[in-house]
């Protein structure tokens, strides 16, 4: 039973995380119908810049912070929008998803080449004190993760909710067309939702730095999992995505203990074939229909 | 037309919702063979939610739609096509990336054979022959070859009709079919269908413009709020008050 | 008539290519080829009939692992060849049917389980496959004393498929299906309105799609002579979606530029130490924003200023 409850505490803390990068990633999707492949990379550069700012550079870390969300929602967002998605958004889906195929690639190389192949450690941000509850020990990380996420994620669900700025959103992602014509201006909106993604990202990436340690490559198991998240949650609802995401985390951290290796990733593959067969608008999705 | 016999499209306490809204309530309407009916109604009141869901585009949420005395109820919009239903839509929906010829040629090759026939049968000269005929009834000759995002809004009307008739069906429903549509046009698209219901083919005709539907259909069926209000000659429908109230009333 | 000549110039080069060619140079062209036959099928899936298709290294893996499985037990390349294209087949129609209920996003979300779980197969089934050991040595085609094991015999036998497949797909395209499938892409409810059984004709862009896939992997086999897991990751199914995008989907052209581009680049591209992949994905990027539409523009655009003629296939 502690294990049961261990386990439980270890898998929504990691799964809040995906939860963020799949919330962002489904942001993208329903404001724009942009499927951001780098999404993982996107997650990469700001725990890099993290690096340089706190590790490198030793700045207190909440300024490494803001600095690494300012450079993250200027680059990741603010650039990437400007120079990729308004020439190629026209085209349809799939220019746009190259696009992002190439810089998830250019983002991860160069990486690679111009800074380090090697994994570089990351200081826990939280500490890593275990916490006894009677039999069951967490650890202060996990708890924290899971409060810090929440915050965020609570507070973007009233930025959505309660704002003009987030109503313009859902208008949008609802009906681009209609919103444009009762006067928001969708183009500066879908930038702020790409600063807004980015910045999510930057969250994420603070907060998994210190458990998956920082390479070049981390990018593309992130990035999965933000995709597992979404298509199992639901595409079409932020809930989803946050579901999705804790309840990847969860599973994976599970099979992790109970399953063997060579099994455990087909085990999430199944759970993912299955949710696609039986409720194929994901779990907290809603069905589109044609006319 | 003899009393008595099988109505062609038998429509019966069709029902359809979407999620809470309700845009059809125990709607029943028939068809008899070389009718020209007319289905008027306020803006949302279910007509092309009705076509929808006869078409197969929808799944009714109640009720049996029944074609030729067999039930199509559910049917995929491709078996009711082959059973000879045909339609144009309010919203222009052609193949844009395809020519006026091709558009048509597409609209006769999944009617009738198999698959497999349609793989290996290339030689499409009756069809084609079909086509340019069809073409030269809709004066629209000199843009065979054009591509269907060339032409202007009344020759995409236009198009679509033609492409409502390619197949040779039994059941023609024209979705607002003079919409946009300059008076020219409009008198010799009513002209069109006055002839080819003189040769037997069947309509029903959703539109706004009263002077054609009044014109043009011999019975007339008025939906409001996703339910029948009124049903019977131009005359009678003309007269009804229930009718100007829904048009105009509050 | 000016594509027939360019056509025929294409075939001719081929022809000669391995007179001039060395070695290694040869080995870039043949695996072309073979990407060329892989790319032609994953466009008439995705460029033709607009189905998103991630998992096509799977059904390539199909091809190779029949042909490298049964090779050792003296069965005929083409039989295994035949086998493999056979398990494709009915495995793309498998996969035509979430094609069914599902779109875009989410029907690339189950190709792309597809692919991981053919991966996992492969690398757990171990008796079958080898796992991640792979299996090495896979024979060469040989027609009695004729042996395609030297490397330019080998060559002008994948030549001789490449044009069995450029050939059927042209075949196919220009047919009722071909415009069934431009029907679908452009306008899928309107095609079903028009009497096109989306079930039969997606569950067909599919498994065509996954067949020719299928000769791909077979002829893959022999030519690298050594396969495992590894190279039919999602990676690989990737590499194809670019080539075809890159190309220019939905054109017949499409996967000839494609695959050229996207094989051929990153040798050419080699002397840069390291540097290559950055270049290479800077290129991408560049090539999507300059020519969404894919490269078959350029091409487009030389034809047009010799007088060329119409888009090739067109059914009128």
């Amino acid at each position: 039973m502690t294990d049961v409850v261990q386990l439980f505490v270890a898998g929504v803390s990691i799964g809040a995380i995906y939860a963020m990068a799949a919330i962002g990633f489904v942001l993208l999707w329903q404001t724009s119908n942009t499927i951001n492949f780098a999404q993982g990379e996107f997650v990469v550069v700001p725990a890099f810049a993290m690096v340089l700012f706190f590790v490198v550079w030793k700045l207190p870390f909440a300024a490494a912070f803001l600095a690494t969300v300012l450079v993250s929602t200027v680059l990741l967002g603010l650039v990437v929008k400007e120079a990729l998605v308004n020439r190629l958004l026209k085209m349809g889906v799939l220019p746009l998803v190259i696009a992002t195929i190439g810089l998830s690639l250019l983002i991860r190389y160069s990486l690679q080449q111009f800074w380090t192949p090697l994994a570089l450690p990351f200081p826990a941000v939280f500490s890593r004190e275990p916490i006894r509850l009677g039999t069951i020990i967490l650890s202060w990380e996990e708890l924290m993760n899971v409060l810090f996420a929440g915050v965020v994620i609570g507070l973007l669900h009233l930025f959505i909710t309660r704002t003009k700025l987030g109503w313009a959103m859902q208008a949008v992602a609802q009906n681009r067309n209609l919103a444009s014509v009762l006067g928001i201006r969708v183009s500066r909106l879908v930038t702020m939702t790409f600063m807004l993604n980015a910045a999510l990202t930057a969250v994420a990436a603070v907060l998994i730095a210190p458990i998956y340690l920082v390479k070049y490559d981390i990018g593309v198991a992130i990035g999965l999992k933000a995709f597992y998240a979404a298509i199992i949650g639901g595409f079409n609802q932020i809930r989803g995505a946050l579901l999705g995401g804790l309840l990847v985390g969860v599973v994976e951290t599970f099979s992790a203990a109970y399953i063997s290796s060579h099994f455990r990733d087909a085990f999430a593959l199944v759970i993912l074939i299955a949710v696609l067969l039986l409720k194929p608008e994901g779990l907290w999705g809603e069905k589109e229909e044609w006319a | 037309m003899t009393p008595g016999a099988a109505p062609l499209l038998d429509v019966r306490d069709l029902s359809k919702h979407f999620y809470r809204l309700s845009a059809l309530t125990g709607v029943s309407v028939t068809v008899e063979p070389g009718e020209l009916l007319g289905l008027i109604g306020p803006n949302g009141s279910g007509k092309t939610t009705l076509f929808n869901c006869v078409t197969g585009v929808l799944q009714p949420s109640l009720g049996r739609v029944a074609f030729k005395g067999e039930d199509i109820t559910g049917l995929t919009p491709d078996h009711v096509y082959r059973r000879g239903v045909s339609r144009t839509f309010q919203l222009i929906q052609l193949f844009s990336e395809m020519t006026v010829l091709e558009n048509l040629l597409m609209a006769a090759q999944e009617r009738r054979g198999t698959m497999l026939r349609r793989l290996f049968r290339r030689a499409e000269s009756e069809e084609r022959e079909r086509a340019l005929r069809l073409l030269d009834f809709l004066k629209l000759t000199h843009v065979t070859n054009n591509l269907a995002s060339d032409l202007s809004y009344g020759q995409q009307k236009l198009l679509d009709f033609g492409m409502a008739l390619m197949p040779e069906p039994e059941i023609v429903l024209l979705d607002e079919p003079m919409a946009g549509l300059n008076p020219t046009i409009i008198r010799s698209l009513v002209e069109h269908i006055r002839e080819l219901n003189a040769r037997g083919y069947t309509f029903v005709v959703i539109e706004h413009n009263m002077e054609v539907v009044m014109s043009l259909c011999r019975r007339i069926v008025v939906l409001s709020q996703g339910e029948k209000i009124a049903e019977g000659a131009p005359s009678e429908i003309h007269a009804n008050a229930r009718v100007m109230d829904a048009y105009f009333g509050g | 008539m000016r594509r027939w000549l360019a056509l025929a110039a294409g075939v001719g080069i081929c022809a000669l290519a391995p007179l001039v060619l060395e070695q290694y140079k040869l080995y870039i062209l043949s695996l072309t080829l073979v990407y060329l036959i892989l790319a032609i099928g994953l466009n008439l899936t995705l460029g033709y009939a607009g189905q998103i298709s991630l998992c096509h290294a799977a059904f390539m893996s199909f091809g190779s692992y029949a042909v490298a499985v049964l090779a050792p037990y003296g069965v005929p390349f083409e039989i295994g060849l035949i086998v493999g294209v056979t398990l494709a087949f009915g495995w793309g129609l498998v996969l035509g049917f979430p094609a069914l209920k599902v779109k875009h996003h989410y029907l690339a979300m189950v190709t792309l389980a597809f692919n991981i779980i053919a991966f996992l197969v492969i690398r757990n089934w171990e008796s079958l496959t080898g796992g991640s050991y792979g299996i090495s040595n896979i024979a060469r085609p040989a027609w009695g004393r004729l042996s395609f094991q030297s490397d330019r015999a080998y060559y002008f036998y994948i030549l001789g498929w490449t044009a069995v497949v450029v050939a059927s797909a042209y075949w196919i395209l220009t047919s009722r299906w071909g415009r069934a499938f431009r029907a679908i892409r452009e306008n899928e409810m309107r095609a079903a309105v028009v009497g096109v059984s989306l079930r039969n004709y997606k569950l067909m862009a599919f498994a065509i799609g996954a067949a020719y896939a299928g000769v791909g992997g077979a002829l893959f086999a022999p030519l690298v002579a050594y396969i495992d897991p590894g190279a039919f990751t999602l990676d690989r199914s990737i590499q194809f979606l670019m080539m075809v995008v890159m190309g220019g989907l939905g054109r017949f052209e499409g996967p000839f530029i494609g695959a050229a581009v996207v094989t051929i680049l990153p040798e050419a591209l080699r002397g840069s130490e390291g540097l290559y992949l950055i270049i290479y994905s800077l290129a991408v990027i560049l090539m999507m924003l300059f020519m969404p539409k894919g490269l078959v523009g350029i091409w487009d655009g030389a034809v047009g200023w010799l007088g060329g003629g119409k888009e090739v296939p067109s059914t009128s």
